[in-house]
């Protein structure tokens, strides 16, 4: 009898289990980005983060500014430029939509870096340098690293090794973000040792339950960015 | 005494003679009409504006995310760098002062305003072929533009190919002008084709192997070629044997569309087809495909030399292949190449794929790609890249059993082929 009443229940399950599925395949989207999924993983969650980043879950604003960037040569990279090339602005729009849906993945956290080089490195990130006019990078990119919509991404979740080489790319003048530049000048005034610091520390943040980014309100950043509208 | 006179003749006639080749050109050229353009009406406007994409000006005119026909992209040749020209009409950095009989010249004859002999990255080659009427729309349409201020970047080109010297002994090699000129045996239709072909949308700048001095070759007419510098071989412009029906206007679906069922516009044809073929109408783009089947075959460019691989080899590589291929590719292709209907192409029969250097294959699955998104197929799917999870082993190996799989029959692929790309 038990059974029977079990049984019954069975056939809705699977239809239930069937429909799930079907949405999920039938998402236009997840077929068209599965170029996408070979290095930035399924959703965006990456499975090799130092060298693709995982991309689920950031402001759709600041996807779309990468991928245009990539596409019109402010951003260099052999693969996403040829990717992207013959895309238009509509599509891409559609792309950086779907990723910033995605629910990003929890990365485990690295190993820490030595309590001094940890502290600097927070120094910087939540005080700046105001001698260097250098600003906090919590005072635009949010108190909790977590990013603001549309165009500020969040911080938290990525390697330590992709923060350098973006900072690194930066400083060397083969990343760019609309003018004017703002990381680039900043990037440019860190030393390699500083770099370092910061981004041992961020890296080695946890990302929170809720980690959605804040909407920016109307307020003035600390220095100018022509990427933040 | 006499000795020295003859020797003197004997010189100076060979060097006259010379001379004579040289500038032989110039001497049959007309003067340049100065007068200005009457006012050009919406409708000649409208023309011009079709025909500067059926010329797919804008692709080599625009730097990436800067103003369209502002000019300044760079264009690798194997002798060093060009950069494009401000069309726009900005008096002194572009077009703004110039006449149409001026411009008309540069498309003919290949010259700037100043008289100056143009390199043939401008493919004046094929531009020569354009009448009159369509130069005037051309130039009435980039003269109702917004002017840009975009100063000339100077060519960074090697000795002796920076020099005005050289472009004339190259055009006295390889450039005759000429007007189209209509073949009254053939149908108004392949006429139409054949002038779209060669004149405007010189397909033969990609499609037809050049020489070591960059000239083209005219024996070796569509029979297609690297392209110097991108890194992409360009296929013959049309499949061995006849052309059926069906495979006729699938061509005209992928030059439109950039999707066609079975295959996808790749590389430097996508930006093509982005650019310039899917705004062009169906009539003409079946016009092209008309005169495209209609071309004698062609003897194409000489073999590319290739690591040889042995028989042995082969079929380990195969085998190797055919594991890879299941696990990586025939998701989207098909466990027979048979590929998915205007998503993903077909991979059996696949000219890309199958050419006799293995190249573009090469590079697509090393960085992968999109089609180009046009207003028929905006939203294209895509190839993801293996270079960071394929070995050059396994991408030889998958390469050399999608060559020779499903009536395949194109020649093994070495693990060093992938790795010198």
């Amino acid at each position: 009898m038990k059974n029977r009443h079990r049984a019954r229940w069975l056939p809705a399950l699977l239809l239930a289990c069937a429909g799930a599925a079907g949405a999920a395949t039938a998402d236009p989207m997840a077929e068209r980005v599965r170029a996408c999924a070979g290095c930035h993983g399924e959703e965006g969650r990456s499975a090799i983060e130092s060298y693709a980043p995982s991309i689920a879950g950031k402001p759709e604003g600041y996807l779309l500014q990468q991928l245009t960037g990539f596409r019109d040569g402010r951003r260099s990279h052999a693969v996403m430029q040829q990717m992207l090339a013959w895309l238009s602005d509509d599509y891409l729009r559609d792309m950086a939509r779907y990723y910033s849906t995605r629910e990003p993945a929890k990365l485990p956290r690295p190993p820490q870096a030595a309590p001094a080089v940890l502290a600097q490195g927070r120094r910087l990130v939540e005080q700046g340098d105001a001698a260097r006019k250098l600003p906090a990078c919590a005072a635009c990119h949010g108190q909790s690293l977590l990013g603001l919509q549309p165009a500020i991404p969040g911080l938290l979740n990525l390697r330590a090794e992709y923060l350098q080489a973006q900072l690194g790319a930066w400083r060397s003048g083969t990343r760019h973000a609309p003018a004017p530049d703002c990381m680039a000048d900043i990037a440019g005034r860190l030393s390699g040792e500083e770099i370092a610091a910061i981004t041992a520390w961020i890296a080695s943040r946890e990302l929170p339950r809720d980690h959605r980014p804040a909407v920016r309100r109307e307020q003035p950043l600390p220095i100018d960015c022509g990427g933040v509208p | 005494m006499k000795t020295a006179l003859k020797l003197l003749v004997l010189l100076l006639v060979p060097a006259l003679a010379g001379l004579l080749w040289l500038a032989w050109p110039d001497l049959r050229e007309a003067p340049v009409e100065q007068s200005r353009a009457a006012p050009a009406g919406a409708a000649q406007i409208e023309r011009g504006a079709y025909l500067a994409r059926a010329g797919n000006c804008v692709a080599c005119h625009t730097q990436a995310g800067q103003a369209p026909y502002a000019g300044g992209r760079p264009i690798g040749t194997p002798f060093g760098e060009v950069f494009s020209t401000n069309l726009t009409p900005d008096p002194e950095t572009g077009l703004g002062s110039w006449t149409p009989g001026e411009f008309w010249r540069a498309m003919h004859h290949g010259r700037s305003r100043d008289g100056r002999l143009l390199y043939p990255a401008f493919p004046y080659t094929s531009y020569t072929r354009v009448s009159r009427q369509d130069s005037d729309a051309i130039f009435a349409y980039l003269q109702s533009l917004a002017p840009v201020q975009a100063p000339r970047r100077e060519p960074a080109l090697r000795f002796p190919y920076n020099t005005q010297f050289a472009l004339r002994a190259w055009r006295a090699l390889y450039f005759r002008p000429g007007e189209y000129r209509q073949d009254t045996q053939r149908t108004p239709e392949w006429n139409r084709g054949a002038y779209l072909v060669e004149g405007l949308g010189h397909c033969n700048a990609c499609h037809t192997a050049r020489n070591a001095l960059g000239g083209i070759e005219l024996d070796r007419n569509y029979g297609g070629g690297p392209i110097p510098s991108l890194g992409w071989e360009a296929p013959p412009l049309a499949p061995a044997g006849l052309m059926s029906d069906a495979q006729a206007a699938e061509m005209v679906e992928l030059l439109q569309a950039g999707t066609s069922r079975h295959g996808v516009a790749t590389g430097p044809m996508a930006e093509v087809v982005l650019h310039s073929l899917q705004h062009l109408q169906t009539t003409d783009l079946a016009a092209m495909v008309s005169y495209i089947r209609s071309l004698p075959p062609a003897a194409g460019a000489p073999a590319p030399r290739r690591p040889r691989v042995s028989e042995a080899r082969r079929q380990e590589l195969m085998r190797q292949g055919e594991t890879v291929y299941r696990e990586h590719c025939a998701d989207c292709h098909g466990d027979r190449g048979q590929g998915r209907d205007y998503v993903y192409p077909a991979l059996a029969g696949n000219r890309m794929l199958t050419g006799a250097s293995a190249g573009n294959a090469i590079r697509s699955v090393l960085m992968g790609g999109y089609g180009p998104s046009t207003a028929t197929h905006p939203q294209p799917h895509g190839m993801p890249s293996f270079a960071q999870r394929l070995t050059p082993e396994e991408i030889a190996a998958v390469l050399t059993y999608a060559r020779g799989s499903w009536g395949n029959q194109a020649t093994a692929v070495s693990p060093v082929e992938v790795e010198r790309r």
